[in-house]
């Protein structure tokens, strides 16, 4: 039994946690994506000479957009971990704008979900990432 | 050398010893965690990067290279518990203008690993064009 998921109320309803941690915030969702918001903060430099963001923080707002994209494909809200996560960082994210990051759920076998996404910093047709990855059912 | 903010987040600082740093995580359930009681993949992926880097200014002293990740790719092999994790960089290669560092992360067995990425960085050298 498991009821249906609804990323906007997982989000909102977050008090701690990793992706809280970093300002991480719900922004839109479809059938099988999910696009996530992460607003600049100087807690999340990782590079003090040019305050451009560490790419942790990217790593992490992908990793929940795609986990995100792959409860929605599946319907329901069921315990998966990240197998593999590949990002190419096609440029440094600007200091001070949001990144938004997008995940795509392309594909569902029994096991193992495959994802895929992107992240922008304001122009989704100028994405500062790309990313690639799998998550296991570690249940049901 | 000195670790930037986003280290500070994750908790970070630097164990004292022989040879490419390792960096000790503590747990933190408020800050760290994915699911309740186990870390998430991008705190786990953010202290490799981390890791990683830290290797390179130590194999490049303080020589002003810029370090720009291009690429990470992480394999997750076991669930992150609620205990410290360490992190050390492993450089496969460091050429003029290209790095690969591989880093692995563990608990109580660095044998056991819980986590380890392949990584590719983009080295700007003071002298090199690029930089201006």
């Amino acid at each position: 039994m498991s009821l249906p998921f609804h990323p906007r109320m997982f989000f909102e309803g977050r008090v701690q946690g990793h992706g809280h941690a970093v300002g991480i915030r719900y922004r839109d969702h479809g059938d099988d994506w999910a696009e996530l918001e992460l607003p600049y903060d100087p807690r999340l430099i990782g590079e003090q000479a040019t305050g451009v963001i560490a790419s942790g923080p990217i790593l992490t707002l992908m990793d929940m957009a795609t986990s995100v994209a792959a409860w929605l494909k599946r319907g329901r809200f069921v315990p998966h971990a990240t197998l593999d996560l590949r990002i190419d960082y096609l440029r440094a994210a600007r200091p001070g704008e949001t990144v938004v990051g997008r995940g795509e759920c392309y594909r569902v076998t029994r096991s193992i979900a495959f994802v895929r996404g992107h992240a922008h910093d304001g122009d989704p047709a100028d994405p500062l990432a790309h990313v690639a990855g799998t998550f296991m059912l570690t249940e049901g | 050398m000195r670790l930037p903010p986003y280290a500070d987040l994750l908790g970070l600082s630097i164990e004292a010893g022989e040879g490419s740093p390792v960096l000790v995580m503590p747990f933190d359930e408020v800050r760290l965690s994915g699911r309740p009681g186990f870390l998430h993949g991008g705190a786990i992926g953010g202290l490799l990067e981390m890791a990683a880097i830290v290797a390179l200014h130590h194999a490049l002293g303080d020589d002003g290279t810029r370090i720009k990740p291009v690429n990470l790719t992480v394999d997750y092999m076991r669930g992150g518990r609620a205990k410290a994790t360490r992190a050390q960089g492993i450089i496969r290669r460091l050429g003029t203008r290209i790095a690969n560092v591989d880093a692995t992360a563990w608990q109580d067995d660095p044998d056991k690993p819980i986590a380890a990425a392949r990584q590719t960085f983009l080295l700007v050298r003071p002298s090199s064009p690029a930089s201006a």
